[in-house]
């Protein structure tokens, strides 16, 4: 809650004051009641986003990423759910609205693309027909309308001979055209909102190209802002504009792509960028793995969730890290890039050199620590 | 890392190996109605403390290889040579030998381990079936296992539901590491794990490889992983290898159309950070069904380069440098790749921006 006066919502908010940003997430928190205890998997999460941008939310499994965005679309059970904060969506609040309404704007307004096509397909219906329910579940128009539509979009969205594979079943489909028609339906209706959660995950990399070019050329041609859940830091360095960070269901770092990848600030981002392996990089640097594992949701620390993690709590007085969350805050590189540590910026970049260092000195020994 | 020339013959050699799977007709008598030819001709070989990577897209064959080459899959035709001994034909039993030195770990950490067994039970399961260490010798041998593979000694009786992902991989490695292999195959061992997860695994594997002398054959799609992994790489296409070479080569100077493609495509951090982005060659379509793989060469549906001799006659892997191989009528260096994908504009096309 202490992060309401620096979220990426308000320092976004003022250069967005005239009509106000098309989507604001605000202090957002999901929680699950299971039988171990609840699950806080997403907590305090505020951003926003503009019609034609696109939002990268990057981080690793459990932290928050699709719950987050499923939350979007009012897709949790509100029985199963603690569901806090606010979603503004074009002005419509989106928590706590009634299902009748929700569905006027899922699909419509906001739509979304599924990491695994294969399963996110009706077996049993060909993909046009699945396709056409989702135009006829907001356009009241006759079967051969919503016929004419799909093949049109599925054409748009590049498969061939549209008019006779829309009568095709999924299964008949290969993992890249799967993907394809997903497009098509979640495009099929226009919406404003796109959100693709690891829309690339199970394909190729010839194939994912394809996909990315598709996704980008349609966000041109529809102005629609776009939120790319992902994983893998080079399809976010292709596609957002913005890149949110996100660990142990909080946003822990928040800013341009461009000034994120180059300069980022958070020690859990500096450990995810050196613990991949780059195509055209030195094969003499080493990787340097962020030790341990992600912190359970059902206890979550009172303190930094990285904590546990991070290298550079000792740069701090003793248990600040440990007892006391750090804000989402901008630090020395402008109000528009946010971080949530508790690191100044003159130790911040001690423990950057540092950080380098240890990646030498770990290659030499080539140590790994777990557990 | 046994680069260049090597002087001891090689611990794996793989000659032309063809592993083709029936398809068989519904219905009662079930005829054979075509083959898939997952794996159709591939040679390669790994030297001992060496490791060849294996790169690939779906369906390339890359598994199917590792698979035969530890006799989970039994060939077709060809020869796999280990040690000086010709395995492909190897009863089962004769096989048992062979299996200490050959050991695989497998992709998804979760399916792979026996949900009802203890961590002790399956690491230690591969030493009592070899029955190489005496019976009360073999907790301590497992122990010594979880110890080096980074995983806490205590949890020998612990089930794999109670590990991590990362935690199980390296449950997996302990396994395959519990006979002192000579090679290990590696199929996709960090692909189901998160990034932060997958250097931890990546950097023990290196350990294993430096210190222990292991060599590996390291299947993987990532391309960036297994450029870090490996010194040799093997780029295959439809159940052949259509380029192969050390890394600097391969990754640096590739000259198969289909792997300046691939590393073309892959989305690079640091490049697209700075605004710009390399020329990339776009492939239409998707990769052609191995059932009726496409007559000469097989990558000739999707080249822009393609004429009628790359369908007509199949191009052998003719040597670049040395070491380096590339499968083309048509090899050519990189930037004159990106300039006639570019050029020809039909099929590839470069976008840069």
């Amino acid at each position: 809650m202490t992060d309401v006066t620096s979220s990426p919502a308000t320092a976004e908010a003022s250069r967005t004051d005239a009509t106000g940003p098309f989507l604001v997430v605000e202090d957002l928190t999901v929680k699950f009641p299971t039988a171990d205890g609840l699950v806080h998997a997403v907590t305090d999460l505020s951003y926003t986003l503009e019609l034609g941008r696109t939002l990268g939310i990057v981080g690793e499994s459990g932290s928050g990423k699709s719950v987050s965005s499923m939350a979007l679309l009012g897709l949790h059970d509100e029985r199963r759910t603690q569901m806090s904060g606010s979603i503004r969506l074009d002005g419509t609040e989106i928590i706590g609205l009634n299902d009748a309404r929700m569905r006027t704007i899922r699909g419509r307004v906001a739509a979304m693309i599924f990491q695994d096509a294969l399963s996110a397909l009706h077996p049993f219906y060909s993909v046009g027909s699945q396709i056409a329910e989702a135009y006829r579940a907001h356009h009241d128009v006759s079967s051969k309308v919503a016929r004419n539509r799909v093949v049109e979009m599925l054409e748009r969205v590049g498969i061939p001979q549209a008019g006779s594979r829309a009568d095709n079943y999924p299964h008949q489909f290969s993992g890249g055209m799967r993907q394809r028609a997903m497009i098509a339906m979640s495009l099929v209706n226009d919406p404003k909102l796109l959100i693709a959660d690891e829309p690339t995950t199970a394909l190729d990399v010839t194939v994912q190209a394809q996909i990315l070019d598709l996704l980008q050329d349609l966000q041109k041609e529809f102005g629609s802002a776009v939120i790319i859940i992902t994983h893998d830091l080079g399809v976010v360095a292709e596609m957002a504009d913005d890149v949110l960070v996100m660990y142990g269901g909080r946003a822990v770092e928040y800013g341009s792509c461009k000034e994120l990848l180059t300069h980022p600030e958070m020690p859990y981002t500096w450990g995810l960028l050196s613990s991949v392996p780059e195509v055209g990089g030195d094969v003499d640097r080493p990787l340097v793995p962020i030790p341990g594992t992600p912190p359970s949701l059902l206890t979550p620390p009172p303190g930094c969730p990285f904590e546990p993690r991070c290298r550079f709590k000792h740069e701090l007085p003793a248990d600040l890290c440990r007892n006391e969350l750090p804000l989402l805050r901008p630090g020395g590189r402008g109000p528009g890039h946010l971080k949530r540590c508790h690191l100044e910026d003159p130790e911040r970049s001690m423990a950057r050199v540092e950080a380098e260092v240890l990646a030498e000195v770990k290659g030499h020994e080539g140590a790994t620590s777990d557990v | 890392m046994s680069e260049g020339t090597h002087a001891s013959p090689p611990l794996l050699e793989v000659k032309d190996l063809v592993r083709h799977f029936p398809v068989r007709s519904s219905g009662v008598v079930r005829r054979t109605i075509g083959q898939v030819r997952a794996v159709d001709g591939v040679t390669f070989t790994v030297h001992e403390g060496s490791s060849l990577g294996l790169v690939g897209e779906s369906g390339c064959g890359k598994s199917t290889t590792g698979r035969v080459i530890t006799r989970l899959l039994d060939p077709t035709s060809g020869s796999v040579t280990f040690d000086g001994r010709d395995i492909a034909t190897l009863s089962q039993k004769q096989m048992r030998d062979v299996r200490r030195d050959i050991q695989i770990i497998f992709q998804d950490p979760y399916t792979s381990l026996n949900p009802r067994h203890t961590v002790g039970s399956i690491v230690g399961a591969p030493l009592e079936v070899h029955d190489i260490v005496p019976r009360n010798e073999v907790l301590t041998r497992v122990q010594e296992l979880l110890e080096r593979v980074g995983l806490n000694p205590e949890h020998y009786n612990r089930y794999p539901s109670e590990f991590s992902g990362g935690q199980r991989q390296r449950i997996g490695i302990a396994r395959a590491l519990a006979l002192n292999p000579k090679l290990i195959v590696a199929d996709e061992p960090v692909s189901a794990l998160d990034v932060s997860i997958q250097a931890q695994v990546i950097n023990l594997m290196e350990e294993l490889k430096r210190d222990l002398g292991i060599a590996f054959l390291f299947i993987a799609h990532d391309l960036a992983i297994v450029r870090h992994f490996c010194p040799e790489i093997a780029v295959m296409y439809l159940g052949k290898i259509v380029e192969i070479g050390p890394r600097e080569w391969v990754y640096d100077q590739p000259h198969h159309p289909y792997t300046q493609a691939l590393l073309s495509a892959v989305p690079d951090i640091k490049q697209a950070a700075l605004g710009g982005r390399r020329g990339r060659i776009k492939l239409e379509g998707d990769v052609p069904s191995p059932i009726n793989p496409p007559s000469g060469c097989r990558f000739r549906t999707r080249c822009w380069k393609a004429q009628d001799i790359c369908a007509q006659e199949e191009p052998p892997l003719l040597q670049i440098s040395p070491g380096h191989q590339a499968a083309c009528h048509f090899a050519e260096p990189m930037d004159q790749a990106l300039e006639s994908a570019g050029a020809l504009g039909t099929r590839g096309t470069i976008t840069s921006n």
